[in-house]
């Protein structure tokens, strides 16, 4: 412009006016578009945006340069003549920058994406290791081999006979896989094995009584369905009280319906008033609500000391 | 002749320490006990200058059970699998025995203690090992106290207001007060934090038992409680009280 024989003055205001609002259209382009992403076929957004932001910049810059050099008037001819190159170059200028915005914000929304799923796939594997290690049972396991110890030398016999015992419980537990339909038989083998064991470290403390139906043993169950009940009634009824504990597991069949129940007694001195209700069984709930989309399937009964809990496995024919 | 006497639940357990005992003469064994509160009595009345201890026993646990003890003898923790248990007390214990332990790490267990008992470095480390370790959020669910010769266990929700008097707590309940040899400063890191706020230097009042705070004096508050007692707010307290409250 200067070139034209306009003085400095001028050409500085115009360059000032027209590059600085043309920034501030693309600033505003770009944060449209951080908040506004369009995807796939929408690009047609881009181009409209940019062509709305271009008139708006071209009606602004005229208004203002034709405000502060009123009294120029070779200038406003000028001003009138370049009005459509400047819309060109504003609107090539405001494309690029939406199109640069659009790039990059697709690119940061696709990292975030990728985080999102590593971090999702650390916390499956870490529920999968905690849930490992606690079915290795630690605590059981090492006083297990405790109580064995002492009997090598007293004795043998029993020593024996508990190594296998463990031996066997320790290889159902490997095997269970929880998506599994086991036969009721099974699991009320290794509850007996997980029960006998204990029975062997608590001495006399312990006694357990299973009735059976004969027609119930083949019918199907979820596997480790039933051991988290077997191990509450362990935790409240003989952890957490101090003599003498029957632990009563009963089965059978009404209308094609498997009822199990487990009894075990209680101090309430010791257990929590809030888990009167909740006793653990929060997980076997919500199993048996997958499984069959109902919710009274478990029920639990308090009577004087005695804890009942009682559950209903639909055999599916 | 030392005095020795082992608490463990599971009487196979106590066998082993007893058939490990044997080539240790100079210790006599005093007597077994299958639970806390038998430990508690046999720990009086004979005076025993160390103890074989399980954690994971019914109704109280080991830790529980020696808060319960004036000066407590000298410990050496046997238990399954406590991982935490262990690192808060390695600095303080006698020493810890992982079941099943054999017969050569029992007897370095009993080396370090007579060590220890010549050089005289026993003392307060019970004491010091008391206000580290905890079983975590279980333990803060109640609290053990003695009630003359009785043990009684106080769910925390049972806790009006714990006030601090002397060397000791007093814990408030609807049937009175307990007193508990720990520090206000041990509840107030024990207990939950959203339901026991400290009100006052001496005080930690349950929230859910305030149905007012009145103004009090000049700067002060004062709670009232459901059950009548009114407990003093001071200033900070009262802060902490609005926080925890959200007024």
């Amino acid at each position: 412009m200067n070139n034209l024989g306009y003085p400095a003055t001028i050409t500085i205001t115009d360059s000032f006016v027209s590059n600085g609002l043309l920034a501030a259209g693309c600033v505003l382009v770009s944060n449209n578009l951080q908040y506004y992403l369009p995807q796939q076929e929408r690009y047609w957004y881009i181009l409209v945006l940019s062509l709305i932001i271009s008139t708006a910049w071209l009606f602004t810059i005229k208004f203002l340069l034709t405000l502060l050099l009123k009294q120029n008037a070779d200038y406003h001819a000028f001003l009138s003549k370049s009005l459509s190159v400047r819309f060109g170059i504003s609107f090539l200028l405001i494309g690029c920058m939406a199109m640069i915005s659009v790039l990059w914000y697709t690119f940061e929304e696709q990292k975030a994406n990728a985080k999102r799923k590593s971090d999702a796939e650390q916390l499956t594997k870490d529920a999968e290791l905690y849930k490992l290690r606690q079915q290795l049972q630690p605590h059981f396991l090492f006083n297990s081999l405790n109580s064995i110890n002492a009997l090598i030398g007293s004795r043998p016999m029993e020593a024996r006979k508990m190594v296998q015992q463990l031996s066997d419980f320790l290889r159902g537990t490997l095997k269970r896989e929880e998506h599994q339909w086991i036969a009721l038989q099974e699991e009320m083998d290794y509850l007996q094995l997980y029960l006998d064991i204990e029975k062997v470290r608590f001495g006399n403390r312990l006694s357990t009584v299973f009735e059976t139906e004969a027609a119930s043993l083949p019918m199907k169950i979820p596997a480790m369905l039933l051991q988290p009940l077997v191990e509450n009634a362990i935790k409240f009824g003989l952890y957490d009280t101090i003599g003498e504990t029957l632990i009563h597991i009963s089965t059978e069949v009404q209308a094609n319906v498997l009822i199990v129940e487990v009894q075990n007694p209680f101090d309430p001195e010791t257990s929590q008033p809030n888990q009167g209700t909740g006793f653990g069984l929060s997980s076997i709930r919500r199993r048996l609500y997958l499984l069959f989309a109902r919710n009274d399937l478990l029920e639990t009964q308090v009577k004087d000391n005695i804890f009942t809990t009682t559950v209903k496995i639909p055999q599916v024919s | 002749m030392k005095k020795v006497i082992i608490i463990d639940d599971e009487p196979l357990a106590r066998s082993m320490v007893v058939e490990y005992l044997q080539d240790h003469p100079e210790l006599q064994l005093m007597q077994e006990c299958n639970d806390g509160f038998e430990g508690v009595k046999a720990i009086l009345q004979h005076q025993p200058d160390l103890i074989f201890l399980d954690i994971q026993m019914p109704k109280i646990n080991g830790f529980e059970m020696l808060e319960l003890v004036e000066q407590p003898p000298a410990v050496i923790f046997t238990t399954a699998f406590d991982e935490y248990a262990i690192k808060a007390f390695e600095a303080h214990a006698v020493d810890y025995l992982l079941k099943p332990f054999s017969k050569e790490r029992f007897d370095k267990a009993i080396q370090k203690w007579l060590e220890q008992q010549s050089k005289g470095t026993v003392s307060n480390t019970t004491e010091q090992l008391l206000e580290t370790a905890s079983l975590g959020p279980s333990q803060a669910q109640r609290v053990v106290v003695k009630n003359g010769s009785k043990i009684k266990i106080i769910p925390s929700n049972d806790i009006h207001f714990l006030e601090a008097a002397d060397d000791y707590v007093k814990v408030h309940t609807q049937e009175g007060y307990f007193l508990k040899n720990k520090t206000m400063a041990h509840f107030e890191k024990s207990l939950d934090t959203q339901q026991f706020v400290r009100s006052h230097r001496s005080f930690i009042v349950n929230v859910q038992l305030i149905t007012r705070i009145d103004p009090y004096e000049k700067d002060g508050h004062i709670a009232i409680l459901k059950s009548g007692a009114k407990v003093p707010v001071s200033k900070t307290g009262y802060a902490r009280l609005r926080t925890v409250l959200g007024l």
